[in-house]
């Protein structure tokens, strides 16, 4: 997993509530058995029409978007499935960090096992944020995972809270797996434990 | 911790393998159900490190998502060349790492969420984890189980552990009895129509009372299955003497002597009294109407006797969210939602596949046929809910209206094997999402009960099932 720690880009509005995990990728491409190369395919029935042409409107198919690493967006992103193909289109087209009021659970903790971050923050804050990103290619949002803060590109500034675990394993680009392995010895003895206290499960 | 628990609380305390200083802990999961889509992805990294399954016996997989329902499905051109790929590639990871393993050719395979519970996985108590959101339906039987990533499903695989930190408490209880024609499908839309799709973020939901406890364990998992709509990943249903009926005698139950000890420890899983939840909802069960949804997301809920809402009846992002689901929905607002005419109908997913929900569709459906031009199927949740269905003639009651009936799979819930929406059709579902593409580009779902489905194949547009009801008397 790529370390996060900051992030000068340019940050694309999508103003929307209830972005779910079937607009960020369709079903029809979660049948890869990689978790690369998804990214064309991010928000495909909003980016293309049946045809495969681009649709000009859509965020990111506009010339100022088109390299965006950061999305503004409303409530309760990455609500629905718990399909990881969602973060895994976001970071293969270059997304790295989301900014929303809230967060579904699922989608919320799938980012984190791939480097990109998810920033909750008041509505205040993601309107200004908003309409930041809305200046489009000359503006630059700065986002400080170590100093806890996004910036506007006017030099606006918000602390965001991240949790300490998670925050840390973002930082230095750590392997969840690893650590908890190295737990083996007290895995074995809650194996033990319950073999005694509920040997049916 | 001590004082009164919740029954959150308790299952939560008897899985912490290890708790960090910060209040992340290491959470020991009990069963681990695999489908072919998010897993290969978590097996091609344990290969890559050299590591191994470390509870095999704990881990099940079953292929649901992409396989084909049509009776010809042994024929592998039913398949797209990529939905092949990824269910041999289940099967072979089953071989290698030597996992419980129900193989499409096997009666038993069917929708994961159908399957777990039906061969005595899935148990009161245990944690339960799979990478598919709709786990949350096995809280039905009192286990905290939900939905991870694969990631997550990789980290499972290997450690049998979870990284996880506690959710927050909230109840939702269903006081009263239901009226006639409403089901658990109506409880569980109608609870999402109440806290909206976020407002279970964060908690783990158990819900209670007593419309919750005269439902059947069916209706229970319809109930919890849907616990994720509302933004919860859990939903919990504490067990009673239903939910040990149920499990008594099924393939992976315990027996005997260890059936007692299991069923004497089931009997202390439910919230002590004076236990503290940080939200609270209460609803009348006699409130609840047969509700439909009329937009893109499933706390766009009504009763069906209301009218399609204004994006003006709505504040903030909503509004806007409202007018484009009503452009995708190809709805005005003020039009009956009795009014609306559908063009298919699919009965099944792992929200509404289960034996119960094909007697109560078979039920409205029975000497009746479906309108002329209306596409309709049954699919049942598994091999063994499809066998059941014949022998109890529900399949020839389907066949005789008209139904297509199928084979088991997830199917045309989320249209990843070729049962899919054109675009502009529009379709009753008793599945559990109304998103945007969900069941084919373009396609535009109304969710509902099984029974409220039949009564709309019946007429050819959303239909209040009581008046159906009515006359049948």
């Amino acid at each position: 997993m790529d370390k996060f720690t900051t992030l000068t880009g340019i940050a694309a509005p999508m103003p929307l509530v209830n972005i779910d995990t079937d607009m960020i990728i369709p079903k029809q491409f979660l049948k890869t058995i990689a978790r690369t190369g998804l990214g064309k395919n991010l928000f495909d029935e909003m980016r293309y029409t049946q045809d495969g042409a681009e649709i000009p409107d859509f965020v990111l198919n506009q010339p100022a978007w088109r390299n965006a690493e950061i999305i503004v967006a409303g409530d309760n992103f990455g609500c629905g499935s718990s399909r990881e193909h969602a973060p895994w289109a976001l970071l293969d087209f270059g997304i790295r960090c989301v900014i929303a009021t809230s967060f579904a659970d699922i989608f919320y903790n799938n980012c984190f096992k791939n480097g990109i971050l998810p920033i909750v923050l008041p509505k205040e804050a993601v309107d200004v944020l908003m309409d930041d990103a809305r200046k489009g290619a000359n503006a630059r949002m700065v986002v400080d995972l170590e100093g806890q803060t996004v910036t506007t590109s006017d030099g606006q500034s918000f602390a965001f809270d991240v949790d300490g675990h998670r925050k840390h394993c973002l930082i230095n680009g750590l392997d969840d797996i690893g650590l908890t392995l190295e737990k083996a010895a007290a895995i074995d003895s809650f194996e033990a434990r319950a073999a005694t206290l509920r040997p049916w499960a | 911790m001590t004082g009164p628990k919740t029954l959150y609380d308790k299952i939560w305390d008897d899985h912490v393998v290890h708790q960090a200083e910060d209040g992340t802990c290491l959470l020991y999961i009990d069963r681990h159900l695999v489908h072919e889509v998010t897993s290969p992805q978590a097996f091609e990294g344990l290969r890559m490190t050299g590591r191994r399954v470390r509870a095999p016996e704990k881990t099940i997989a079953v292929p649901d998502h992409n396989v084909p329902t049509t009776l010809d499905r042994a024929n592998a051109a039913t398949m797209t060349e990529d939905s092949r790929i990824q269910v041999a590639a289940l099967d072979q990871n089953a071989r290698d790492f030597g996992v419980h393993y129900y193989p499409v050719s096997d009666v038993r395979q069917g929708i994961v969420h159908i399957v777990g519970p039906e061969q005595g996985w899935t148990l009161p108590g245990m944690t339960v984890v799979c990478g598919d959101s709709h786990t949350a339906t096995h809280g039905a039987f009192g286990s905290l189980a939900h939905g991870i990533g694969t990631s997550e499903v990789e980290h499972v695989l290997a450690t049998q552990t979870l990284i996880q930190r506690k959710g927050k408490n909230m109840k939702v209880e269903i006081t009263g009895s239901l009226r006639p024609g409403v089901t658990a499908k109506d409880i569980t839309l109608s609870v999402i129509g109440v806290t909206g799709t976020a407002g279970g973020t964060g908690y783990v939901i158990e819900y209670c009372g007593q419309a919750i406890r005269e439902l059947s364990m069916e209706g229970r998992m319809t109930v919890c299955n849907m616990a994720i709509e509302g933004g919860a990943r859990a939903g919990l249903i504490a067990p009673d003497e239903k939910t040990f009926a149920y499990c008594m005698g099924r393939p992976h139950a315990p027996k005997g002597a260890a059936w007692e000890a299991a069923v004497a420890y089931w009997k202390t899983l439910f919230t002590d009294e004076g236990a503290h939840f940080d939200k609270v909802v209460t609803i009348k069960g006699e409130d609840i109407a047969p509700v439909v949804t009329w937009g893109t997301s499933p706390e766009d809920v009504l009763p069906i006797t209301g009218v399609v809402p204004s994006p003006s009846d709505f504040t903030g992002g909503k509004a806007e969210a409202v007018q484009r689901s009503l452009d995708y929905m190809g709805l005005t607002p003020g039009q009956k939602l009795s009014d609306i005419a559908i063009d298919t109908v699919f009965i099944g997913s792992c929200t509404n596949g289960r034996i119960e929900d094909l007697r109560a569709a078979a039920a409205i459906l029975k000497g009746k046929k479906k309108k002329d031009g209306i596409r309709a199927m049954v699919v049942p949740g598994s091999g063994l809910v499809r066998a059941q269905a014949e022998e109890e003639g529900l399949a020839q009651i389907f066949i005789d209206a008209g139904f297509e009936w199928r084979l088991a799979g997830c199917s045309m819930c989320l249209a990843m094997n070729p049962d899919q929406l054109a675009p502009g059709e529009r379709c009753a579902a008793t599945s559990n999402r109304n998103f945007e593409g969900r069941q084919g580009r373009g396609g535009r779902t109304h969710l509902l009960s099984p029974a409220m489905a039949a009564a709309a194949a019946i007429t050819g547009h959303l239909t209040d099932v009581r008046e159906m009801m009515r006359e049948m008397v």
